[in-house]
């Protein structure tokens, strides 16, 4: 069956299974590899995307279900080389160690940046329930949607822990 | 981990979904998928066709039809936990959808969808017996209503006929006196994931004492299930902790506990216990 969606401001289609699910399509179809394949369960987080603006989990999806939807996956978000607010404050905040979870740790923050830019660090780690990172223990990750919640205020974040000590 | 094939169809009327439905009984219904697909994945299930219904119009509202309020089939956990409508009509229900899975899993899985699934720890299904709630099935033969009560039949099974879909969930409204709440312990502690045990409440106060009440448990039994002993225990007391306490002894009365991975029965009877004195302080306290 043909499926036809935005991907990243760009329209796309093309042919799949009843059964192919959307992050098969988003890797193989379209090549977009950013978005991860993790525990195929829904527990992991690491396939999420921006669906209409909400994050879901484009491996517990049809690819089907997905016809005429606007997605944003990881690879959509910088802009002119510049780097999302998001990705700038993993990479300031040391928001990652071995990069598996981090695609859809990225698209679950931008999510919920784009619901509420302050949120609360109770937020944030409420935010980002449905994201399993096996590294970091989430604490630089908190740290890295602080920085990327004051970016997008247009405020100074705050600085680094390390370089208060 | 992909399904087995399967035929697709995603209809854009109610009527063609039922029509596929009747046509092909190896069917299943498709809305937001967080219980049927991985199901699928894991090969639990394989239907010969998915009915789609996340297609068809109408069926994506939180109504107010005057004396109750109407939950679509296809309003997701994340709609049904922000609702206001259901926040002052049905707490237990709007604090069940917030703590349903991960914000993921909430803003794609479906309130009606819950209930259909008929899980024995999910959270949703006993906000409903304890509010009353009312099935609306639809087929190609008409539709008919079906009470929480007679809904949840056992693991995994509900009242629901082949070729019905659940249209829509109705609860009743209420008047100042009546409050609900919701409690549980999560298998991943806190309020995180399915329930170890859960208990939903709703009780009405008038002229200083308890004059209704409704309370169910979940995740202790082979199904959703009401705590009638609770409800008959708290009726006609005057709500005070002590007679809540009393009352909560009677969590796991008639219901056949079940130990599993997470709890013996000895510790679900407790937590059932725990978690019924809790909702139903909590489901007082909202009643004023």
């Amino acid at each position: 069956m043909k499926v036809s969606m935005s991907v990243n401001g760009r329209q796309v289609s093309g042919e799949a299974e009843p059964r192919t699910l959307l992050v098969h399509f988003l890797r193989e179809n379209l090549g977009l590899t950013g978005t991860h394949v993790g525990c195929e369960s829904s527990y992991c987080g690491a396939c999420t995307i921006s669906l209409d603006g909400q994050a879901v989990l484009s491996c517990t999806m049809l690819a089907a279900q997905a016809d005429g939807a606007d997605i944003t996956t990881v690879e959509g978000l910088a802009r002119n080389g510049e780097l999302h607010p998001v990705q700038e404050g993993f990479w300031e905040r040391h928001g990652l160690q071995c990069g598996f979870c981090t695609p859809g740790m990225i698209m679950s923050a931008v999510t919920l940046l784009e619901e509420n830019d302050n949120p609360s660090e109770e937020e944030i780690r409420r935010g980002i329930e449905g994201n399993l990172c096996r590294c970091t223990g989430y604490h630089n990750i908190v740290r890295a949607i602080e920085y990327a919640g004051a970016k997008m205020r247009g405020e100074e974040p705050a600085p680094a822990e390390w370089e208060n000590a | 981990m992909y399904p087995r094939q399967f035929d697709y169809v995603a209809p854009s009327s109610l009527d063609e979904a039922l029509a596929a439905l009747d046509a092909n009984p190896g069917a299943k219904v498709l809305a937001g998928g967080m219980s049927l697909l991985p199901m699928m994945k894991m090969r639990l299930l394989s239907p010969d066709m998915v009915v789609d219904i996340g297609r068809i119009g109408g069926l994506g509202d939180i109504t107010d039809n005057g004396d109750s309020i109407s939950i679509g089939a296809l309003v997701t956990h994340s709609e049904v936990a922000a609702s206001g409508l259901v926040q002052d009509h049905g707490a237990a229900l709007a604090t069940a959808a917030s703590w349903t899975g991960d914000r993921q899993v909430r803003n794609r899985g479906t309130c009606c969808g819950s209930m259909v699934h008929a899980d024995v720890a999910a959270d949703q299904p006993v906000a409903a017996l304890a509010l009353g709630a009312t099935m609306v099935a639809a087929s190609s033969g008409g539709t008919r209503e079906i009470a929480a009560a007679d809904f949840f039949v056992d693991t995994l099974m509900s009242a629901l006929e082949p070729g019905e879909i659940l249209t829509e969930m109705r609860i009743p409204k209420v008047g100042a006196g009546t409050g609900s709440a919701y409690d549980k312990l999560g298998r991943r502690g806190g309020h995180t994931d399915y329930a170890v045990a859960g208990v939903a409440a709703s009780v009405t106060r008038s002229n200083g004492s308890v004059s209704a009440a409704t309370v169910a448990v979940t995740g202790v039994g082979s199904r959703p299930v009401l705590a009638a002993g609770v409800a008959d225990a708290l009726v006609g007391s005057d709500g005070s902790d002590a007679a809540v306490e009393a009352a909560a002894a009677h969590a796991t009365a008639g219901i056949d506990v079940l130990e599993d991975l997470y709890g013996s029965v000895a510790y679900k009877t407790h937590l059932a216990q725990v978690f019924t004195a809790r909702a139903v302080k909590a489901a007082l306290a909202a009643a004023g």
